[in-house]
């Protein structure tokens, strides 16, 4: 018997460690700490990576790599012909992960889902203030003006969920798949009120997505395992771990070394280095924004497209992004939306350098003088306003216009240039939230965002009717051709020079495989998988 | 005597306080950008939820009322609560700030040992080509950039040779639960000696990175002291003597000339804290001053003025410690 006894432990001992030699882990130096790991709370990129995507599903999803929509917990879903009731249809039997602070004792239902909005606007809920947590402001749940929008949130049935909209809004849809929307478990969140530790909520995350979370050691490493019970099948990976590393070349040495697999956002200087290592392989994207600069077109001569299209011309643009994001490169912009969000249409095609037509139109027009707008902020899609406005001021010079350029803080200097009578020409830019081409369009562009984001206080009538009718289209194919002829619309009258979309890296170890660049801008794990 | 001298002390401390705090508050609200700007990004806010949410945080009431307020909480205790992370600062200061004690002590032993000697070995040899690029090194080490040392060092003896790790406490695959938060502690306690070789490893690069600049400071404060020492009447007497040169730098002179040494290892402690700022950042080292730099950016001003605070105390205290322990030593400073 004390044998067997022995063999079995040895045997089971045996399993174990071979079970550790062969568990597959993947690290990940991502670039901060993430401020908590309840995405409802928080707004950072580095957040959402550490939390909605590894940790939490939502009711639909963007497609891995892509801004298209498709289920997610939601199985399917119908729309109201008149666009204001959404009826989601869950998924059953998707299970929350078992972790060692809580264990499920039911699957997901309609009850997770209403609350895990409700808690973001509802005064009454408990969680949605300084009970949970000390000032809450769900800052995407407003920013993406939902409370504007959504009516109510009801369960229909275990699986079945109904929202009600105020008015339509097709890009509802695509908020639903943004981190704030990720579900939660009321189960959790009622065990953890009934034992008053609410703040656990934000520490310990339990929701249905591919990894569980682990551990958190402060500022230094987040540890994951798979989820067994996903609902889309386990993942190849058994251990996701991250590695914090804020130091952009320390980030790109540790993959170069080995001790991590995937990096994001590389130094500039470091891109050659990476190109010529064997191990890793540079990836990159054009990101999901857009620099450009707002013509006030409601003041002559700048209200003609001609001259607008002439400034444009005047403008070597490949010389100026060439010196502004230098090795970082950066996707030369024709439209407003960057190419990789759905509806970009390849046919138009923004103003080519032409300074000696500029020249003529610009002399006629009798434009001398004009104020050039340079704040003092890093953003991605320009990474030195100053320097940008250098170069344009010297550009239009040749072309017989003087530049006066214009300094301001950067918080100031968007509260100067939202202004409606703000004259000249103002840099600026955009980081799309939720890749739907109407929150480029309708957030830059639309009349009533004029003295709000519309810098260059535009309102074209025709440009307004397609935008509002794609706004309140829930047909994907249908909106694509108004979006289309939007931007036709937008190349023909000019109202702004499109700069570029700033271009996004990740090194990856060569032996990862199904790593994707995401042009939400986000870092996924879901389907990635590493050979020894 | 000495009590009255500690009194003394102690009321010095006081004014210092009292202007840090006013420092660390006005500091961070000199920034531009405020933290509510900062946590809503591309976006913008529009005013009404702008105003709403400064009235939320406090932020609306004139600036000496916020200072009073801040005070007064720092006074009870309470250190408040970061508005990132919503946790309380002081529980985040705990969690942190033994991997910033961890890698001092390790830069401040690396600066030790290498300074002590070669100072006196410096002052024995004077005017030697020994001592002459000591002195040079010890310059060139005193005013060289944490960061680009850091990163030099990075990739050459991580990225070029691999024979350290490139950043981090310990080897990710050692995973367990801290006692002490000391890492090299933590990982004996549990009986894990690879772990604790793992940690070692870890804090070799950013342990010289933090350490030289106390090293050049102490090797040149450890010659100088020796050069003085060595001209005394009572060293001259013990070489009379006819006692061995070793015993005579070793036991004479050294004792003599450490008091100053000790002072110095002492005031060596803000250039430490203020040096982890950069060598956490750099090395992705988990203690407070990396914790600072994040929150910085955040405009976490509530991280930021506690922390400087904290910071600030601690300094204090080790300031405070060596005064005394230099009174000690040097009975002669009391009477002073």
């Amino acid at each position: 018997m004390k044998k067997t006894m022995t063999f079995a432990a040895a045997l089971l001992a045996a399993s174990v460690l071979s079970g550790m030699a062969s568990a597959k882990t993947l690290v990940y130096c991502s670039e901060a700490s993430p401020a908590n790991f309840d995405p409802g709370t928080t707004t950072g990129g580095n957040d959402f990576d550490a939390s909605s995507r590894t940790v939490y599903s939502r009711l639909v999803e963007f497609k891995h790599g892509g801004t298209e929509i498709e289920p997610g917990l939601a199985d399917k879903w119908e729309i109201s012909d008149d666009g204001l009731v959404y009826t989601f249809h869950l998924h059953p039997g998707v299970k929350f992960q078992t972790t060692d602070y809580f264990k499920p004792t039911r699957d997901l239902n309609a009850d997770d889902v209403v609350f895990s909005f409700d808690r973001q606007f509802n005064k009454q809920n408990p969680w949605n203030g300084d009970k949970y947590l000390p000032n809450l402001t769900w800052d995407y749940y407003t920013g993406m003006d939902m409370p504007k929008y959504v009516a109510k949130w009801e369960k229909v049935d275990d699986l079945t969920v109904k929202l009600t909209l105020t008015e339509p809004n097709a890009p509802m849809l695509a908020n639903l798949g943004m981190d704030f929307a990720s579900i939660v478990s009321k189960e959790y969140a009622d065990q953890l009120q009934k034992d008053g530790k609410m703040a656990d909520f934000s520490t310990k995350p339990v929701g249905t997505g591919p990894f569980q979370f682990v551990d958190y050691q402060l500022d230094s490493v987040i540890r994951y395992a798979a989820n067994p019970d996903y609902f889309k099948g386990k993942e190849k990976i058994d251990d996701l771990v991250f590695a914090i590393t804020p130091d952009a070349t320390a980030r790109i040495q540790k993959v170069l070394a080995g001790e991590c697999d995937v990096a994001p956002y590389p130094n500039p200087a470091d891109i050659a280095t990476i190109k010529t290592n064997k191990d890793v392989t540079l990836m990159d994207q054009a990101g999901l924004n857009i620099g450009y600069m707002s013509y006030n077109t409601t003041i002559p001569p700048l209200d003609k497209p001609e001259v607008r299209h002439a400034l444009n011309q005047a403008i070597d643009r490949e010389a100026l992004i060439k010196s502004l994001f230098q090795d970082a490169g950066a996707t030369p912009a024709e439209n407003l939306i960057p190419p990789t969000m759905w509806s970009w249409n390849k046919d138009v095609k923004t103003d080519t350098y032409n300074p000696e037509a500029a020249k003529k139109v610009l002399a006629d027009a009798g434009l001398k003088e004009i104020q050039l707008w340079a704040a003092d902020r890093v953003r991605p899609y320009n990474p030195n306003f100053q320097r940008a406005a250098e170069l344009i001021q010297a550009d239009w010079a040749k072309v017989g216009v003087k530049a006066n350029i214009v300094n301001y803080e950067w918080t100031k200097y968007r509260e100067e240039g939202k202004k409606k009578d703000r004259p000249g020409a103002f840099q600026i830019g955009w980081t799309g939230d939720n890749g739907d081409p109407d929150n480029f369009f309708a957030t830059l562009f639309a009349c009533s965002a004029i003295g709000v984001s519309n810098y260059s206080s535009w309102c074209d009538k025709d440009f307004e009717d397609l935008i509002q009718k794609a706004k309140k289209t829930s047909d994907q194919a249908e909106r694509t051709k108004l979006y289309e002829q939007a931007q036709v619309i937008f190349a023909k009258q000019a109202p702004a020079f499109l700069l570029a979309h700033s271009q996004v890296y990740a090194v990856v170890r060569n032996n990862v495989t199904g790593f994707k660049m995401d042009p939400l801008g986000i870092h996924r794990f879901d389907g990635v998988d590493k050979s020894e | 005597m000495m009590l009255r001298y500690l009194l003394n002390k102690i009321a010095l401390l006081i004014p210092t306080l009292v202007g840090i705090t006013i420092c660390a508050f006005a500091f961070v609200r000199l920034l531009p950008g405020d933290p509510i700007l900062a946590m809503a990004g591309e976006h913008g806010v529009a005013p009404a939820r702008y105003e709403e949410l400064k009235q939320q945080f406090g932020y609306n009431l004139p600036i000496w009322e916020q200072y009073a307020r801040y005070v007064g909480e720092v006074a009870t205790g309470d250190f408040g609560v970061s508005i990132s992370s919503k946790r309380p600062v002081l529980e985040e200061f705990k969690t942190l700030f033994p991997a910033t004690l961890e890698l001092s002590f390790f830069a401040m032993v690396f600066a030790m040992v290498i300074g002590i000697p070669a100072g006196i070995f410096a002052a024995v040899k004077r005017g030697s080509w020994f001592d002459q690029s000591l002195m040079g090194t010890a310059l060139v080490g005193y005013s060289m950039p944490i960061f680009w040392w850091g990163l030099l060092l990075i990739i050459f003896f991580s990225g070029y040779l691999g024979w350290t790790p490139v950043s981090g406490r310990i080897g990710l695959q050692f995973f367990f639960k801290p006692i002490t938060g000391f890492m090299t502690v933590d990982s004996l306690l549990y009986g894990k000696w690879d772990a604790f070789r793992s940690a070692l490893s870890h804090l070799v690069l950013p342990a010289i990175v933090l350490g030289t600049i106390p090293l050049a400071v102490i090797a040149r404060q450890t010659r100088s002291a020796m050069l003085e020492v060595l001209g005394e009447d009572y060293v001259r007497t013990a070489r009379a003597k006819g006692l061995s040169a070793a015993r005579v730098i070793g036991v004479h002179a050294l004792r003599n000339a450490l008091i100053p040494v000790v002072t110095t290892i002492g005031l060596q402690v803000g250039t430490l804290l203020a040096g982890a700022i950069l060598t956490e950042t750099i090395f992705a080292w988990p203690g407070i001053g990396k914790w600072m730099v994040d929150s910085i950016f955040k405009r976490d001003y509530v991280v930021v003025q506690s922390g400087l605070l904290l910071i600030a105390l601690i300094v204090m205290a080790v300031n405070l410690i060596v005064d005394v322990l230099y009174a000690v030593i040097n009975p002669r400073i009391r009477a002073a």
